[in-house]
């Protein structure tokens, strides 16, 4: 089922955001967090085929959108990771769920006290890493030499677009430092336990029905359990 | 003999040497497959002279920032922007070389 959500911003305002919930039933409800940026697009479908998955088990899966994803009206410029990190844990409360699954990056987002999986967490700084990297291969095809180096404090003193997103400098800041969340409650799904290769690899989205259903049964295993 | 251990010695570090060097191209070429999404039985072809950027059309520059990524955390060494040049991306010889001399500086 496809809705949307009310999901309060810092300031006061309410923005009505896409919510994707799949499956029926009470045994476990299942808040998916999906990574930034550029690995959101490419592990959506996955992420959708992983809630399928879960709801053959009889667990239900909820992934909401946040202010500047996806099909969000908010400027990405202007979110920072504590706004998002406070929109998550709304969103928590608001569907009542029992569990999170946070995809890469999307481990820096977990609610404080969170139980549930991080599936092959990634650090905020490895991303930047990676999104500045990807900018200097398309500046250097342009013609335009700008050391990563240069990048990043650009990124810290003004903000910076990496790779088409654009990164306001206190989002920047928060995610150079920012690493997956540490607790007890949270089981960490390694790729190498899955299968084959990590879909958000590839240059194009793709799915992995295999996939899925590894990871669906691992965490239907648990909770079960 | 006195020269028989020192013999076998050599004769096990080149084996070691061996190897190694087997087990850093059988990453590099399952790295290669994952992020470039290529069969592994093709990748498992590549010769030092196959060609990369350039030649596979996988390989983009996006693709090229993701493979030097993935390298980085299988290999745990950093790249440095110096470090990425033509010829290091050429061909399959050539980047098995700087993952060879990246690895021995670490």
């Amino acid at each position: 089922m496809i809705a949307t959500w009310p999901c309060s911003l810092a300031d006061g305002a309410t923005s009505d955001e896409l919510l994707v919930t799949i499956g029926e039933g009470d045994k476990a409800s299942l808040l998916v967090i999906p990574p930034l940026f550029a690995e959101h697009n490419l592990m959506r479908r996955q992420m959708v085929l992983v809630m399928r998955a879960l709801a053959n088990h009889g667990i239900v899966s909820h992934l909401p959108d946040l202010p500047g994803w996806n099909e969000s009206l908010a400027p990405l410029r202007l979110q920072t990771l504590d706004g998002w990190r406070s929109v998550i844990a709304q969103a928590a409360e608001q569907f009542g769920t029992t569990h999170v699954f946070a995809v890469r990056s999307g481990a820096l987002l977990c609610p404080p006290q969170s139980q549930g999986w991080l599936y092959a967490p990634q650090s905020g700084a490895k991303l930047l890493r990676a999104m500045i990297r990807a900018q200097g291969i398309s500046n250097r095809e342009a013609g335009i030499e700008e050391t990563s180096e240069h990048m990043a404090e650009r990124g810290r003193a003004e903000g910076i677009t990496l790779a088409g997103w654009e990164i306001g400098a206190p989002l920047f800041g928060e995610l150079e430092a920012a690493e997956p969340l540490q607790s007890d409650g949270l089981t960490e799904i390694a790729q190498n336990g899955v299968g084959s290769p990590g879909l958000w690899l590839r240059a194009e989205p793709g799915e992995n029905a295999e996939q899925a259903e590894r990871i669906a049964a691992l965490i239907a295993k648990a909770i079960d359990s | 003999m006195s020269t028989q251990p020192a013999h076998t010695d050599e004769h096990e570090a080149a084996n070691e040497a061996d190897t190694y060097i087997a087990a850093v191209d059988s990453e590099l070429k399952s790295i290669i497959a994952d992020v470039l999404g290529l069969d592994t039985d093709d990748v498992a072809q590549f010769t030092p002279e196959t060609g990369l950027f350039g030649h596979l059309p996988e390989l983009d520059s996006m693709a090229v920032a993701g493979l030097l990524t993935e390298m980085e955390d299988r290999f745990d060494f950093i790249i440095e922007d110096d470090d990425v040049d033509g010829e290091m991306l050429e061909t399959y010889g050539g980047l098995l070389e700087f993952a060879q001399t990246k690895l021995s500086e670490g």
